[in-house]
């Protein structure tokens, strides 16, 4: 008996193994309005307890109307936007026109799908205009499931964004609350605000935060500090 | 007389949940996480005295549990103790070494060395294997003057004139190898000291907030709390408050209470001696 | 899954102008499969002093004997109500000495000093690490939405109207994100002269 329970203290050697995966932190937020669609991102790049780079955006212009918020494993965030300009410029050069944010969105989610067994280790949103000129959004998981949506947060501090963006644009658990769309810049304050918080919190995010607006006349950015610690 | 059949506490860990606990385990479910202080934790003596710095960040996983946690711990008048590593560890060992070291004190009617704190921490932390996740930089004055040490969650202990400790030391042992010189002033330890925690809250993700001071010398110790607010809290755009009403009610009770009366008026009554 | 979440739960405490909150969820459930809607996790123990465990509901309700216990033990010797610090000394002390085999919970404390009046909070985790805040504290398995929600919406000195709207809100929408807490929710404001308990509507998923 007493054997038993000693042997079974014992176990098997543990083996160092390569780790393809590693998580650099980051957090994305995109909003889609109504004539409009943002996105934001920190621009921290970490590792453990290390700060690789405080300048370090994770947004991607992909056309002149879309862009593309990615985080996670760094590494794959490269490979996948090098691939994804190198796709748009294909499309672009055979069709000669960009491609619709709708396409992105749907290319977007075979790229990733492809890569099922050994995915790309990042969180994606697209936002942009669709063919109306009206902003939106789609959410990816890393293995390219997909969906539309007017708000989502994606990344190390998404879970402190999300029920606020619930609450302050979805109007959800308030009495009486009648749906509005808010103007881009209500929206600009929001995320400021949102971020401020997660910062407090989330030790993956912090530095700086870039906001990228999306409306007919093009893509403006905007930069706002966040705490350094 | 019926013995109570609940006995008080008698002091002391108990085990009494262990093999509960290792057969949850065994399900399969995860042992959570508690708070650790990811930290940066530095001291360094001067001429005439001894400077401890602290962040002031804890943290559970990747969240920020404190933004404002005291790891400057009281041990004696003249002693003080930073603690990094698993919160709970460093608060309470420093809280039974601080009483430890006050009954020594009026056992002896002596003022406690510095040296004796430190054998009592390294001791007790010994004795539990590094089981108490407890690093500690100690620092105080006595009779021999001031001292400085290093405490390791094993028990093992370094005396140096200056040392580091926490996920932040790397960062601010850089800064007291570069800039640390003996018989250094009041001010240029503090300052060095700062510098020290604040390149920890910066380039260590484990720590953050504000920095704590503490500086001892022979006959007074100046806790400073916050000594320095390195980072400050960016400003709302607007307020959330909510119009009042917007939650929706299934039902509310109101459970009044009396105040509480502290003092009552007792009239003299002359003694019946009838 | 950790052994905090097997149960499921989310307490937040808030302080407001001379009042305090504390507020919980009202699942009990079992993994994924939810058992009850009516589960207490916020206990009276004194007529200003409020004790929050979201954990592992076993311990849950043994803790909270053991400190009835330790409590009515204290207020008996000392014939005088405790200070919420104080109490949270003695939860703390209980917590630590299982160091080596701990409960699972995490225990939130909210109250008014019986003497002073003056409102205050703490939180702790599983084997007693004190922390104390003069904003919010938060606990249980939705931790960081909780803590998304309060760092957005606190604000210093709310009224009790005010402060219960913002702890309601913070909490609801905090554990609508979370799979095994919500099912209901209940809200106390704690004032000198009286505690009011709210019972909120929220969804039922």
């Amino acid at each position: 008996m007493a054997s038993a329970s000693v042997l079974s203290e014992y176990k098997a050697p543990i083996s160092a193994h390569f780790s393809p995966y590693d998580f650099n932190g980051g957090t994305v937020l995109a909003i889609a309005g109504n004539d409009f669609a943002l996105i934001a991102t920190d621009t921290r790049l970490s590792q453990g307890f290390a700060i690789h780079s405080r300048e370090c955006p994770k947004t991607f212009t992909l056309t002149n109307n879309t862009i593309l918020g990615c985080c996670g494993f760094h590494g794959d965030v490269l490979t996948l936007t090098k691939t994804l300009a190198a796709r748009l410029q294909i499309f672009e050069k055979d069709h000669n026109k960009p491609m619709p944010t709708a396409s992105i969105a749907a290319m977007l989610s075979t790229i990733l799908y492809y890569r099922r067994f050994f995915p790309y280790y990042t969180h994606n949103v697209v936002a942009g205009l669709d063919e109306e000129g009206k902003g939106c959004v789609y959410s990816f998981d890393p293995v390219g499931c997909y969906e539309k949506e007017s708000f989502r947060a994606k990344g190390s501090a998404s879970a402190m964004l999300q029920p606020l963006l619930d609450n302050q644009i979805g109007g959800k658990n308030q009495n009486g609350y009648t749906a509005q769309s808010l103007t881009s810049t209500q929206c600009v304050a929001l995320v400021k605000d949102v971020f401020t918080s997660a910062a407090e919190r989330d030790i993956y995010t912090g530095d700086n935060i870039i906001i990228s607006v999306v409306n007919k006349d093009g893509i403006k950015s905007e930069k706002f500090p966040l705490r350094r610690d | 007389m019926a013995a109570p059949c609940v006995e008080l506490p008698k002091g002391g860990f108990s085990f009494d949940n262990c093999a509960r606990n290792a057969r949850l385990e065994q399900l399969g479910l995860k042992f959570p996480t508690a708070y650790k202080t990811g930290t940066t934790i530095a001291g360094a003596i001067f001429k005439d005295g001894v400077v401890l710095g602290a962040d002031t960040r804890a943290t559970e996983d990747t969240v920020v549990a404190d933004k404002n946690c005291a790891k400057i711990h009281y041990l004696s008048d003249n002693m003080y103790c930073c603690g990094a590593g698993t919160a709970a560890d460093t608060e309470m060992t420093t809280q039974l070494i601080s009483a430890e070291l006050e009954l020594h004190r009026l056992n002896t009617g002596r003022v406690p060395r510095v040296a004796t704190a430190n054998r009592l921490l390294k001791q007790m932390l010994y004795r539990y294997q590094g089981h108490i996740g407890a690093a500690l930089v100690l620092g105080g004055v006595d009779v021999t003057g001031p001292n400085l040490y290093s405490i390791w969650p094993h028990g093992s202990t370094d005396k140096l004139p200056y040392v580091t400790m926490g996920s932040g030391s790397l960062a601010a042992m850089a800064t007291f190898e570069d800039r640390f010189k003996p018989d250094m002033t009041r001010e240029e330890a503090m300052k060095l000291v700062r510098d020290a925690i604040a390149a920890g809250i910066f380039n260590d993700l484990g720590s953050g907030s504000n920095v704590d001071l503490c500086v001892i010398t022979k006959d007074k110790v100046e806790y400073i709390r916050p000594y320095e607010v390195a980072n400050i809290r960016g400003v709302k755009q607007r307020s959330y408050r909510y119009q009042r009403g917007t939650t929706a009610i299934l039902s509310s009770e109101v459970k009044k209470l009396d105040l509480d009366v502290f003092g009552t008026e007792v009239k003299h009554q002359p003694m019946d001696t009838q | 899954m950790s052994i905090l979440a097997y149960n499921g739960a989310a307490i937040m405490a808030m302080k407001g102008k001379n009042c305090v909150a504390i507020a919980a969820d009202r699942r009990f459930g079992i993994q994924g499969q939810t058992v009850s809607m009516d589960f207490d996790k916020i206990f009276e123990m004194g007529p200003h002093l409020y004790l929050g465990l979201p954990g592992l509901a076993t311990d849950v309700q043994t803790v909270l004997q053991r400190l009835k216990f330790r409590l009515n033990m204290y207020e008996l010797r000392e014939n005088r109500r405790i200070k919420p610090k104080t109490f949270m000394s003695m939860v703390s002390n209980l917590l630590y000495e299982k160091r080596f085999g701990p409960y699972f919970i995490e225990p939130v404390i909210a109250g008014l000093d019986p003497k002073t009046g003056e409102p205050y909070i703490a939180s702790m985790d599983l084997i007693g690490c004190p922390m104390e805040t003069n904003d919010f504290v938060v606990s249980g398995t939705c931790s960081e939405q909780m803590y998304g929600m309060c760092e957005s919406l606190w604000e210093p000195d709310l009224g009790p109207d005010d402060l219960f709207e913002t702890i309601s809100q913070a909490l609801m929408n905090a554990f609508d994100r979370d799979a095994v807490s919500g099912w209901g929710a209940v809200v106390y404001i704690i004032e000198k002269d009286k505690v009011t308990k709210k019972f909120l509507k929220t969804r039922q998923d």
